[in-house]
């Protein structure tokens, strides 16, 4: 079973580099982006073949490793 | 003086590091490997040395913060041991939860490497003792990663219960407060991103480091 894991940073934290994104591509001439937040996609290779139970393993490991609740927020998807 | 150095892959400041515990202290420091899951007995302070351990993978000391070692560190530091964490090292504190607060890269993207000019934010500590409130002292920086980030209430707190041990004066990385170093609540743990024991030696150009390290030793001895 595969997992995804998204880990953004929360609303609030300042990140210089989407900032340097967004200034670079208005510098290209793309218009309009008012604001980049860049962050990170992490994909598992899981032995579990229970969703549920792969869901509860991927959120435990996003608190303990893979994201810092402190500036980061995460998501998970479990993909069959 | 017992100390004892904390040396992960990619680490690069603990050789440094350890000569100044041992210039200071007149003892050899222990150099304890990352896999290691216990520290020498009788240690009064642990070094986490600046560099770039496990290469700053995921975030920067976030591997390090979940090695055998560290679980023992952390143990230490609960019950009252003192330790120093200086750049890469103060990032691993912030990991492992010993500090409060996270580093991030630097608001200006660059890496940044110089001498900067930090005021001394509090002598009551263990780390800061032979330092005056006040005093300002000549350090130098060296990372990519070491602006610190707090929210607004985590910020005032460490200003109120003065743990706040240094600030930059001209801040280099866009620190929330202008915040170098800071304690825990039981003022036994130091971070900060200069590194004091860069400065440790005339010949090396400054000695406004070694002070730390007077500290730290002046403090063992009147324990």
């Amino acid at each position: 079973m595969k997992a995804r894991v998204f880990v953004t940073l929360k609303s609030g934290v300042l990140d210089p580099q989407g900032e340097a994104v967004k200034h670079s591509l208005g510098t290209l001439g793309f218009s309009g982006v008012n604001g980049v937040r860049q962050g990170k996609v992490i994909e598992l290779d899981l032995a579990e073949t229970d969703a549920a139970k792969a869901e509860a393993a991927v959120r435990d490991m996003c608190a303990k490793l893979l994201a810092n609740s402190v500036i980061e927020n995460y998501s998970v998807e479990i993909l069959a | 003086m017992k100390s004892a150095v904390i040396v992960f892959p990619g680490s690069n400041c603990d050789r440094d590091l350890a000569v100044a515990f041992e210039r200071a202290s007149g003892k050899k420091s222990a150099m304890v490997w990352h896999k290691d899951v216990t520290l020498p007995d009788g240690l009064d302070v642990i070094g986490i040395p600046g560099g770039f351990s496990f290469g700053d993978y995921l975030r920067c000391g976030a591997i390090a913060a979940r090695s055998p070692i560290c679980r023992a560190v952390v143990d230490f530091a609960n019950r009252g041991g003192h330790v120093l964490g200086i750049c890469n090292g103060f990032q691993v504190l912030t990991e492992t939860g010993l500090l409060p607060g996270a580093l991030m890269r630097n608001s200006g993207l660059k890496f940044v490497c110089k001498d900067i000019d930090l005021t001394v934010e509090t002598a009551n500590s263990a780390f800061t003792n032979a330092y005056e409130k006040g005093q300002s002292i000549r350090i130098p920086i060296a990372h990519h990663d070491g602006n610190y980030v707090a929210s607004d209430d985590l910020a005032a707190r460490l200003k109120a219960e003065g743990r706040v041990a240094f600030t930059y004066q001209n801040n280099p990385n866009g620190s929330v407060a202008d915040i170098a170093g800071i304690l825990s609540e039981n003022r036994r743990v130091l971070g900060m991103m200069p590194h004091p024991e860069r400065l440790n030696d005339a010949q090396l150009g400054g000695t406004d480091g070694s002070l730390m390290f007077r500290s730290l030793v002046q403090s063992f001895v009147t324990a």
